[in-house]
């Protein structure tokens, strides 16, 4: 009884702050709407169908790939290089169609390419013991460079045979006018919360991220759950890659560049835990719209791009002393 | 009978001798308590047991067969469980799913199995009220006092039918009114008929719950008898060395 006592005592102390730093992904959205709200009076370009369908479109590939980034982060990982994955990704799905396979190939080859480099990303870090920001830094400048390889540097906009299938696949909307991008983004999305709530895989996920040695000696099988998380990442960022290429209809060697900063920033903004343990993934797509709610008003409000990377940094910032707020008072 | 049965265990760490020629006998229903000065090897002797160690010299036998272990998963597959200095919790994850970490309950067909949740908190319920706890399944661990921490580790030990449970210092970081926990719980899993190692600093906890006591010092056994038949300052002088051996 006395236990029940002291533990209702700590909870109740600042019930406010607790109840808001606990839903992060809720006041997240509420600002999201709130923008959204603000911006159709402020303006009378944002509440335009055209606009909206742009900011929903334009957000889902940091979204998909924020959902990879926020199991990689729940793991206490990070993963720097997944901008420069998604350009190798959509400069091998171009150069193989540009050769006249099919956009079937093409997306085989571009897959494939993912998970390798997704699995070598996890080797290092699983079983070498290497840490994530230093083989992903690594990764980062490796893949960027073998874009380049591959296409000579070249911008590649004709994809083969299957041109149109390709452009279809990242600019069509094939459910309701609903643009395929955001169809894609909403599937992967749901099919992430399932994997982390519901599956084995997930838990353990949670588990390593929550404290890993406890995961070691309970016979969590910690190598191979973050080798597969790793793969999961790049692989992210591969599909968000594809669908970029159909949508843009051409790839350039700095597709991507610094994308990484926005995937990990709209995780973060999300509420997944840079320390571990902590993410979902509805905070990755609410935390990838906010950011590009921003960046979208920055533009209709005639305030210079150039202060894009001050809002997301701070968002950053701020996200993380949200949590600090929320572990110093559970470390008291 | 013995249950499990150490002959001449050693260990070696290089030029370190964590054990020397150990030999020790577990029996159903008994505590054993295991003292010693920091370093004298007892998490040494005890993660042996649990297989995270192979000993360098010396045999292991569970009910009359042959042991050895590679790893701890098949320690836990001959009924030995341990439970950790560090308890070796998630705080961000919920009692049960601590309870049942790296043995999920999963439901389903062929190779599409999802988490049971529902058969996990039932269970996790059931053996905290059988170890008369007041943890539930759902509470985050986070969120717990130190004595519901150690239900909630020892509650793993008891999803699988475990013969021998090894405590490493479950008593060293917690209140006194959570040691008396703490002690309740182990009298709940000997009276199950569970062997118990139980390693501790406080000569109070060995005195009033342990059957017997061993000793160790600089990785030797000095001592193993009757706790009835000793006294905590024979104890002491043996654990610091003023008594040689008894
Ligand atoms: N993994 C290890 N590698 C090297 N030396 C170790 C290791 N584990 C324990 N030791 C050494 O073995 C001795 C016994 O340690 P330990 O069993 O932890 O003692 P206790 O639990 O009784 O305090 C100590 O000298 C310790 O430094
Ligand atoms: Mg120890």
């Amino acid at each position: 009884m006395e236990i029940q006592f002291d533990d209702n005592i700590k909870r109740a102390r600042f019930p406010l702050l607790t109840w808001v730093t606990s839903r992060q992904a809720f006041w997240v959205s509420v600002a999201v709407i709130l923008a959204c709200i603000f911006l159709s009076f402020a303006t009378n370009s944002f509440a335009t169908s055209n606009n909206i369908f742009n900011v929903t479109r334009n957000f889902t590939f940091v979204a998909i790939i924020a959902l990879g980034m926020t199991i990689v982060i729940i793991t206490g990982g990070i993963d720097l290089s997944v901008g420069s994955v998604l350009c190798l990704c959509s400069m091998i799905l171009a150069v193989v169609m540009h050769a006249g396979y099919s956009i079937e190939v093409g997306i085989a080859a571009s897959l494939a390419t993912a998970l390798v480099i997704g699995a070598i990303n996890g080797v290092l870090i699983a079983y070498l013991g290497i840490p994530p920001f230093v083989v992903t830094l690594g990764m980062l400048s490796i893949a960027r460079s073998l874009a380049m390889v591959a296409s000579n540097n070249t911008v590649v906009f004709q994809f083969g045979p299957d041109h149109d299938k390709l452009l279809f696949l990242g600019g069509g909307a094939w459910l309701f006018g609903i643009a395929n991008p955001v169809l894609f983004m909403l599937a992967l999305a749901l099919l992430t919360g399932f994997v982390l709530h519901y599956t084995r895989f997930g838990r353990y996920v949670f588990a390593i991220g929550g404290n890993e040695h406890a995961a070691i000696v309970t016979g969590v099988p910690v190598r191979r759950t973050k080798l597969a998380v790793y793969m999961i990442s790049a692989l992210s960022a591969g599909i968000a890659g594809i669908i970029q290429t159909g949508w843009l209809g051409a790839v350039t060697t700095n597709l991507g560049s610094g994308m990484e900063l926005q995937v990990i920033a709209a995780a973060v903004i999300g509420g997944a835990n840079l320390a571990g343990g902590i993410g979902t993934a509805f905070g990755a797509l609410i935390g990838s719209a906010l950011i590009e709610v921003i960046r979208n008003s920055l533009g209709l409000l005639g305030v210079s791009a150039f202060w894009q990377g001050t809002f997301i940094g701070s968002f950053i910032i701020i996200a993380v002393t949200f949590d600090r707020l929320r572990n110093y008072r559970s470390s008291e | 009978m013995a249950l499990l049965e150490l002959k001449n265990v050693s260990k070696h760490f290089g030029a370190i001798h964590a054990l020397n020629d150990v030999s020790l006998s577990l029996e159903p229903g008994r505590i054993v308590g295991l003292m010693g000065d920091n370093g004298a090897g007892k998490s040494t002797l005890v993660k042996i047991v649990a297989g995270n160690f192979r000993p360098t010299h010396g045999t292991m036998q569970m009910e009359g067969q042959d042991l050895s272990m590679h790893r701890p998963i098949e320690a836990r597959r001959h009924g030995i469980e341990i439970v950790h200095q560090d308890l070796a919790l998630c705080d961000n994850l919920s009692a049960a799913a601590n309870v049942f970490l790296g043995r999920e309950i999963r439901k389903g067909i062929g190779p599409f199995k999802i988490l049971d949740y529902a058969a996990m908190y039932r269970r996790a319920g059931q053996i905290f009220a059988e170890l008369r706890s007041e943890t539930r399944p759902r509470d985050l661990v986070r969120q717990m006092s130190g004595g519901q921490r150690q239900a909630v580790a020892i509650a793993r030990t008891r999803i699988a039918d475990a013969k021998v449970v090894l405590m490493d210092e479950p008593t060293a970081a917690i209140s006194v009114r959570q040691v008396a926990e703490v002690l309740n719980l182990m009298r709940r899993l000997r009276d199950r008929g569970i062997a118990i190692v139980f390693i501790s600093h406080r000569m109070p906890d060995v005195f009033s719950i342990a059957d017997r006591v061993v000793i160790l010092r600089r990785g030797r056994k000095v001592a193993d008898k009757d706790v009835a038949a000793s006294s905590p300052e024979e104890v002491t002088g043996l654990i610091t060395g003023a008594i040689e051996y008894a």
